[in-house]
């Protein structure tokens, strides 16, 4: 009796093919991958490292959930980065000390916040209005965009970052509770919009089938448009996350992880073929990239070999995503 | 030459072609007529290897030939001229030639330019196009791409060309060149397959002719034997087989949905027509006729730049999918997979995607009702038992797709309906249902209007046939005159 018989192949094949297709695919490797890391990295499972791997999930994940909008219309945003360099800096500009526009009223904060959502929104309008309306490519929008929004935070500051911002702005970025909190209310809020609103169906009907849910009634180009508002905004709020943190707004920021925004979504299962994706699937992106960064980094590997491994993961990621295409139009055929 | 012994073909177990046996001789031209979905296409799939036969054998001078795809009925010297042409319009003519046989520089792989424009001089003067072989193909007129097509089977040293519709996008005095061109072909000894719903230009050109009903062969035979009378009776003659339920209900007097003078340039011409309430209109023509075109006019889907679309009597100003849905106007298309539906979401999700609106407030859905109203759906179009609401849509039989797409229409409660081939691809049992269904919604007062390829379908259910050709409505038929041969001959342009 050999192993490679059909039947006990078989047997070993249904549950490997179910796990695969399972929604919780990558909790289950997230959990997996920090059991086995646990012996052979010191300080993985301390206090003080869990509130590390906590606090870098935090930004990161509004980003992608953001991203996971305009995945499941099909599109893709790049731009998003550049948004938050430009978010931090504007809203920097707007409440320093120095020379900050609101910087002598009583509403500083709440101004500064403002006019960061505001640029996060208006970028995300921009994107969206060329993809949607002038049915330009997603791809050469979000990267022209990129290109200019990273341009323009680093000429408004001359390529210097801004301090001196409001004590009570930073508190949202320097303490964990503020950011978990804000962080909690985006995902919530956005899984919802997803599974229980008309917009969010219509969202998953426009990346499945554009051209059928034209037919039937869908404002294609209003739903395109707001997923691009959405990926824009959640942008701006990293920024006030991230801004807060380093005390400082700098149009750099945010630069370093675009890959990781749409790796970490891909990751998470939501498909770059459009039509499929949740929230809770990019947590779980998040949570696996975050740990990968985070192990190599207590490992004391250089830079560029953290960089090496997530670029083999987020390409495992991307091939894995083919597979389960294939595999699950395959089990539906029978 | 070439030899059809016992060909036999079905698909998912409905029979396409069945037994069918013919022959070609070199240099003659042969033509294949017969209705959309006799088995036309599926033969010449066969032909090019893109099918395989289940029964039966395809015989290249004598000897068994079993083509596995495009590259063997190249290599058998067999040329395929299709409706939709296959030119690259972004390449010169000469590139187009020779695109998989580019002449090289030596051992190298490096075009030889000048080697490929002589050659393709050469050809286009057999072909007597006269072009530079540099010039793009996407400057040229649909008749000198056919002679490019042409030119591509000559270069392969074709003895079989084989012609699907070819004159279609033609003007008359290309349709002549191409004639001449064929009977100088015919002179060289290579054979030609025409494949025509133009009976006169079949009966003029064709040494032979052969007739495919059902996927069966009901005739062949020097074209001396026939005239275009025997042939739309051949193509159409068959008592009908398929079960059409009943009707006890009458249209009124009511118009529901008026078509006003339609025009637009190269699509249709002048179309004006009334639907009632309660009434099925059947909507007949040839592919290309401009029905699906006049369709997506009505639902505001393409813009049309003369006349107006009246829904109940209000006319449809700004007109779009959205305005249809809001005067309760619904379309299926003929196109399930890629207009229909969206195939990898669920049933639910597919069901209430019209409806959505108005299963939420502000937005936010009311999944009570949304289940309890899609699930109600189901039931009413009597969709498969066994199915779950969850599985998606891709995992159902094409006709369990339909009853979702009509399902998701339903919901929406139209009061104008239009369907463009509602039974495509169908089963028989399911064809029934949705007959069964299109009479319940009638009784309701629903205005119907369907397009078919299937004159008998239209006979079966219709009230009143409009007949449509070139873009024109060319007669219109009362149910007590109901008569194949008459609608055949106005979607043929006959007198």
């Amino acid at each position: 009796m050999s192993l490679a018989s059909p039947a006990s192949f078989q047997r070993l094949l249904v549950p490997a093919q179910r796990l695969l297709l399972s929604e919780n695919l990558v909790l289950v490797l997230s959990v997996g991958y920090f059991v086995a890391m646990w012996p052979f990295t010191p300080g993985l499972a301390a206090p003080e490292n869990l509130k590390n791997i906590l606090s870098a999930m935090l930004p990161l994940l509004i980003v992608a959930i953001g991203q996971t909008f305009v995945l499941i219309s099909r599109g893709i945003d790049l731009s998003v980065t550049s948004t938050i360099g430009l978010a931090s800096v504007v809203g920097a500009l707007a409440m320093n000390g120095e020379s900050g526009w609101f910087r002598d009223s009583g509403l500083v904060v709440s101004a500064g916040v403002a006019v960061m959502l505001s640029v996060g929104t208006l970028l995300g309008a921009i994107n969206g209005l060329a993809i949607a309306r002038l049915r330009m490519p997603a791809f050469i929008v979000t990267l022209t965009t990129m290109m200019f929004v990273s341009g323009l935070a680093i000429w408004l500051t001359k390529s210097r970052n801004i301090y001196g911002l409001p004590a009570a702005f930073n508190v949202v970025g320097a303490y964990i509770l503020p950011g978990v909190a804000v962080t909690l209310a985006v995902a919530v809020a956005a899984h919802l919009s997803l599974s229980r609103t008309v917009f969010g169906r219509w969202l998953y009907a426009v990346g499945h089938n554009e051209r059928a849910a034209h037919i039937s009634g869908v404002p294609v180009d209003r739903v395109i448009l707001s997923a691009y508002v959405v990926c824009g905004l959640c942008g701006a709020i990293a920024a006030v996350l991230y801004t807060g943190r380093l005390e400082t707004g700098s149009a750099t920021m945010g630069q370093r992880i675009l890959l990781d925004v749409i790796g970490a979504t891909v990751i998470g299962g939501t498909s770059l073929y459009g039509g499929k994706g949740k929230v809770l699937w990019t947590v779980f992106g998040v949570l696996f990239l975050t740990l990968i960064d985070n192990t190599l980094n207590l490992q004391n590997l250089s830079h560029f070999t953290i960089m090496i491994v997530k670029g083999a993961v987020i390409l495992l990621a991307a091939v894995l995503d083919t597979v389960r295409h294939k595999l699950a139009g395959k089990l539906a055929d029978v | 030459m070439f030899e059809f012994r016992g060909i036999s073909k079905g698909f998912f177990g409905v029979p396409v072609l069945s037994d069918v046996s013919f022959s070609i001789e070199s240099g003659s031209t042969v033509g294949l007529v017969g209705e959309n979905g006799a088995g036309k296409s599926t033969l010449m799939n066969i032909m090019g290897g893109n099918h395989q036969p289940d029964a039966g054998t395809l015989m290249l001078d004598g000897v068994s030939f079993e083509p596995r795809g495009p590259r063997d009925a190249a290599m058998a010297r067999i040329a395929f001229i299709h409706q939709e042409l296959n030119l690259f319009p972004n390449l010169s003519i000469a590139e187009n030639l020779f695109l998989t046989s580019f002449p090289r520089r030596g051992g190298m792989p490096l075009i030889d330019r000048k080697t490929m424009r002589k050659r393709a001089a050469a050809l286009l003067a057999e072909v007597e196009l006269d072009m530079p072989p540099d010039t793009l193909v996407e400057h040229l007129t649909a008749g000198e791409r056919q002679l490019v097509e042409i030119t591509k089977a000559l270069s392969i040293e074709a003895r079989l060309i084989i012609l699907d519709e070819p004159t279609t996008s033609l003007t008359a005095r290309e349709t002549e060149r191409l004639f001449a061109l064929m009977a100088r072909l015919r002179g060289r000894g290579i054979a030609i397959i025409y494949i025509s719903h133009s009976l006169d230009d079949v009966l003029r050109i064709c040494d032979r002719i052969v007739v495919l009903r059902d996927g069966k062969l009901v005739a062949s035979g020097p074209r001396e034997e026939f005239t275009k009378e025997r042939l739309v009776t051949l193509m159409v003659g068959r008592a009908i087989q398929q079960y059409f339920p009943p009707r006890v209900t009458r249209p009124s007097a009511d118009p529901a949905l008026e078509a006003i003078g339609l025009s637009h340039a190269g699509v249709v011409h002048n179309v004006s027509f009334t639907l009632q309430r309660g009434e099925v209109l059947g909507l007949a023509g040839l592919m290309g006729s401009g029905r699906t075109e006049l369709a997506r006019i009505l639902f505001g889907l393409d813009e049309c730049e003369h006349g107006e679309v009246r829904v109940q009597g209000r006319s449809l100003r700004s007109h779009s999918a959205r305005e249809s849905i809001r005067q309760r106007v619904a379309f299926l298309t003929e196109d399930r997979r890629s207009e229909g539906l969206c195939v990898e979401a669920s049933i639910t999700d597919n069901l209430a995607l019209v409806t959505l609106p108005s299963l939420a407030r502000l937005g936010w859905l009311d999944l009570g009702k949304l289940f309890a109203s899609t699930a109600a759906i189901c039931m009413a179009v009597r969709l498969n038992r066994s199915a779950r609401a969850s599985q998606p849509a891709k995992s159902l039989s094409g006709g369990n797709q339909q009853k979702v797409v009509l399902g998701k229409w339903l919901l929406a409660e139209p009061t104008v309906f239009i369907l463009d081939e509602p039974t495509r691809g169908i089963d028989v049992g399911a064809k029934s249902e949705i007959y069964t269904l299109i009479n319940e919604l009638v009784a309701r007062g629903v205005a119907v209007l369907v397009i078919s390829s299937e004159i008998e379908e239209l006979i079966g259910i219709c009230d009143r046939i409009l007949v449509m050709s070139r873009g024109e409505l060319r007669d219109e038929v009362d149910r007590p005159d109901f008569d194949r041969e008459r609608i055949l001959r106005a979607a043929l342009n006959k007198p």
